[in-house]
């Protein structure tokens, strides 16, 4: 089992002086996998993305990417990596091509087969047209997927997308999830941070839930609902809410599973959310507004760690 | 656990210089789209100072040395040229490659080592100095400012100063976090180096206290060695020790650049 | 003096011209190594100087200028002030006021407040000229220590090197607001470095044929020579009028485009 892992980790740690960034963690990445982290800023995502990516040495514990010791064989691993980071590093001064065939030539690429693949992948992020141009007029979308193509130049076995949509509109993101989506359909594997559980919902097959650099949970995003929330949520808002959300919460015990008061709202965790809604007018509250929603990785974090996944 | 290892495909190439090559490659791509604008500050320029010192000035100077005041600073600019554009191209555009562009964090994601980085960095600088010191020795040939057919072994020491020169700027640039401490190295370093170091005139004219400067100052030694190059004559101190100087800041400017490059890509 | 001149024909209030000055006095403090920074400014000047006028003017000797004769040093020493007052003015009024306009979208806020385009363009280029004069007065300072002016020829120096500063640095605030990207900075560092060898600051331009030295004395870097060096060795004649004028018609020209300029690019 262990043998086929991508990435096998036992009680990793990374420590930046006095603060511990990574833990002790682990966990098994298999071949063919979207596998994620989520968490908010500062769980740990991206340390532990930056050891996956061999770029920084972990402090303690057991690291084996592709079998191999990332700090020994750093180079051999990266070779057949694809990282596409947080912070976009493309070379503003080169045209759109030849950022691909510029990074495909770092790992060795023939020069006549890097320009192949390039105009493979630019027509495959959907950026043909924009080949010769320049890369700073690229909208921040364009910008991400062509780093996206960069990171695919070497045809990785592995892909490193570390907070692959954060800071795009909406629409920008559904393009680069639809051609996430695809890579994965090629059975490409996948490892991605995120702090949108929308975006570990849509991509990952297993992910785990990062907090104060430990592994709080992990599973299918269905099997966490399942374990750490109820099917569905229903949220109440009182009209003279804020202070009072917490006698409210007072009223509502009993109903469903679990009650939850936040700031703004009351969360009413329940299988049946009709029924509870039921059950809350009939102790005679009335509550401003009332939403019946599915539950979400969102309420797994709270449950988790008391608190919301974006603060 | 386990030690089987899985079959490298694709890549993991056991040749060793190819990322080196690859990061060249990088630069002659850049050079590519801005050399026109290059031509002016590492041609044009230096041909004006030559007018306008060479001949406005040394109309008064008369002779030096036994020639005269062009031919003798042919040499100076030349060398001062050539270090005008290492320390300018191992400035802003190395630390811009760590902070702004991150071009070098690219790299590294990629099988490129930091080594590999700082010696495809200074390969490049080296053939961009070349390219320069041919067009100014053209040029330089039909002012009659070659005395020798010595004159080639310019090539050489300018290639040896790119390298004595590039990489403990390199490992500067690699250190600072705030652009602004070039203008503490331009100020400190690089003016003084320029202007003492016997390019416009012989440093014995120089009070005794600040000799020193120049004797330390890697551009006063390839001043030394090209003005003896392009007269045809021997330089002041036996070449050994000029050489041997140069050398000496290439070899520790190349320790500091890799061990600054490994620990800034590192973390 | 620029302030009062114009201010006939729009309103400037100096209090927001002053706090446009604060912004940048904040700015510079705010660096890692302010000090440092600001002192060794005086430093760079000293080099040259040491250098050029006396490394160089150890080989030239004495030469001839006007009819009078005077170390190398002594001539040169005035045009590398000239040079000094155009650099300071035009290193903050090119490069770091194209950042602020372009990059940094300085202005773009402080427009929002009630400080006009105008007092916008006053104040930086009054901010460059008080950090550009800093250097010219040390630089004067040294050149009575060493004895290549009278301490009367460094007073009435000096406030030509102001004129110089604003007459440079109104110009290149302009240019700057024209600037299609850096490397179009190429180009006017070029320019400058030309003007700079070749507007009488190394040698006569009487050495120069004729039609060059026709060429030069339309070009504003010559004038500022000829007036500071004129100052400084105390050979005054009515052509340092002539200097006056187009320094002075150089500072209000340059401010009025600019801030015509910074107006149409920010205000529309």
């Amino acid at each position: 089992m262990a043998d086929q892992s991508l990435i096998s980790a036992r009680g990793l740690v990374k420590r930046f002086g006095d603060f511990t960034a990574v833990d002790g963690i682990d966990l098994e990445v298999a071949p063919g996998e979207a596998f994620g982290f989520l968490g908010p800023n500062g769980a740990g995502k991206s340390s532990t993305m930056r050891m996956i990516g061999c770029v920084s040495t972990p402090t303690a514990g057991e690291l084996r990417i592709l079998g191999m010791d990332p700090v020994r064989d750093g180079t051999r691993i990266r070779a057949r990596l694809g990282v596409c980071p947080q912070l976009d590093n493309l070379d503003p001064d080169l045209s759109v091509r030849e950022n691909l065939t510029t990074y495909a030539r770092y790992f060795g690429v023939s020069r006549a087969e890097a320009r192949r693949r390039a105009d493979e992948l630019l027509e495959f992020v959907q950026l043909s047209d924009r080949a010769n141009g320049k890369v700073e007029p690229l909208s921040g979308g364009m910008k991400r997927r062509l780093t996206i193509a960069r990171a695919m130049v070497n045809e990785p076995d592995l892909v490193l997308l570390d907070e692959p949509t954060t800071g795009l509109d909406p629409q920008a993101r559904h393009l680069v999830w639809e051609r996430l989506f695809r890579l994965k359909q090629r059975g490409t594997t996948l490892v991605l941070t995120t702090h949108y559980m929308d975006e570990a919902e849509q991509l990952c097959d297993r992910l785990v839930v990062m907090d104060g650099g430990k592994i709080v949970a992990e599973g299918s995003p269905r099997a966490l609902i399942e374990n750490y929330s109820t099917a569905e949520v229903v949220e109440l808002r009182f009209a003279d809410g804020l202070d009072s959300n917490a006698q409210y919460a007072a009223k509502l015990d009993g109903i469903g599973e679990r009650v939850d008061p936040l700031p703004d709202r009351v969360l009413l965790y329940a299988d049946d959310g009709d029924a509870a809604v039921a059950e809350v007018h009939r102790r005679g509250l009335s509550p401003a507004s009332v939403l019946v929603r599915r539950s979400t990785l969102e309420d797994v974090f709270l449950h988790l760690t008391g608190r919301t996944l974006v603060d | 656990m386990t030690t089987e290892t899985t079959t490298v495909r694709g890549a993991g190439d056991p040749r060793p210089l190819r990322p080196v090559v690859a990061v060249v490659e990088r630069y002659l791509t850049l050079y590519r789209r801005l050399w026109q604008a290059s031509v002016f500050s590492s041609f044009i320029l230096p041909i004006l100072f030559l007018v306008s010192i060479g001949i406005g000035v040394g109309g008064y100077v008369g002779s030096i040395e036994g020639v005269d005041y062009l031919s003798w600073i042919v040499p100076g600019v030349l060398v001062s040229t050539a270090f005008q554009i290492c320390v300018g191209e191992s400035t802003y555009p190395v630390l811009g490659d760590f902070k702004w562009v991150r071009a070098y964090h690219a790299m590294r994601a990629a099988p490129v080592q930091p080594k590999d980085i700082v010696h495809g960095h200074l390969l490049y600088m080296i053939f961009r100095v070349q390219l320069s010191i041919v067009a100014f020795l053209l040029v330089v040939v039909f002012f009659g400012g070659l005395h020798s057919p010595w004159a080639l072994a310019t090539l050489p020491i300018c290639a040896l100063l790119t390298a004595a020169v590039v990489t403990p700027v390199t490992a500067f640039a690699a250190t600072i976090e705030s652009d602004s401490y070039f203008a503490l190295l331009f100020r400190f370093v690089v003016i003084p180096a320029t202007l003492f170091s016997g390019v416009f005139f012989p440093v014995e004219q120089l009070p005794v206290a600040i000799r020193p400067v120049a004797y330390a100052s890697p551009v006063w030694h390839a001043v030394e060695l090209s003005r003896a190059a392009t007269l045809g004559r021997a330089p002041s101190w036996p070449i050994v020790v000029h050489i041997g100087y140069l050398l000496l800041w290439a070899v520790v400017g190349l320790l500091a650049a890799r061990r600054a490059f490994a620990r800034r890509l590192e973390d | 003096m620029m302030t009062t001149l114009v201010a006939a024909r729009i309103s400037v209030s100096p209090g927001r011209v002053g706090a446009v000055i604060n912004r940048n006095v904040g700015a510079l403090r705010s660096g890692p190594s302010y000090w440092v920074v600001l002192i060794s400014g005086f430093f760079e000047p000293l080099l040259y100087l040491l250098s050029i006028g006396v490394g160089v003017g150890a080989l030239v000797g004495d030469l001839t200028f006007d009819g009078q004769t005077m170390s190398y040093a002594a001539f040169v020493a005035p045009a590398m002030l000239a040079v000094s007052a155009m650099s300071g003015a035009l290193a903050e009024t090119t490069f770091n006021f194209f950042f602020k306009l372009k990059y940094m979208k300085t202005f773009e806020a402080v427009l929002a407040t009630p400080v006009r385009p105008f007092e916008i363009a006053v104040g930086e280029l009054v901010w460059a000229v008080i950090r550009g004069s800093l250097y010219t007065a040390i630089f004067l300072g040294f050149m009575v220590a060493m004895g290549l002016t009278t301490v009367a020829g460094a007073l009435a120096a000096f406030p030509a090197t102001v004129l110089v500063g604003l007459a440079f640095g109104a110009v290149g605030m302009w240019v700057s607001t024209l600037m299609r990207g850096w490397q179009d900075f190429d180009l006017l560092g070029t320019g400058q470095f030309a003007l700079f060898l070749f507007s009488g600051t190394f040698s006569p331009v009487q050495n120069y044929p004729v039609g060059v030295e026709i060429l030069i004395q339309l070009t504003p870097l010559y004038h500022a020579v000829e007036l500071v060096r004129a100052l400084c060795t105390g050979i005054v004649g009515p052509g340092i009028l002539v200097n006056i004028a187009y320094l002075a018609v150089m500072g209000v020209g340059g401010l009025w485009l600019a801030s015509r300029r910074v107006e149409k690019m920010l205000c529309l």
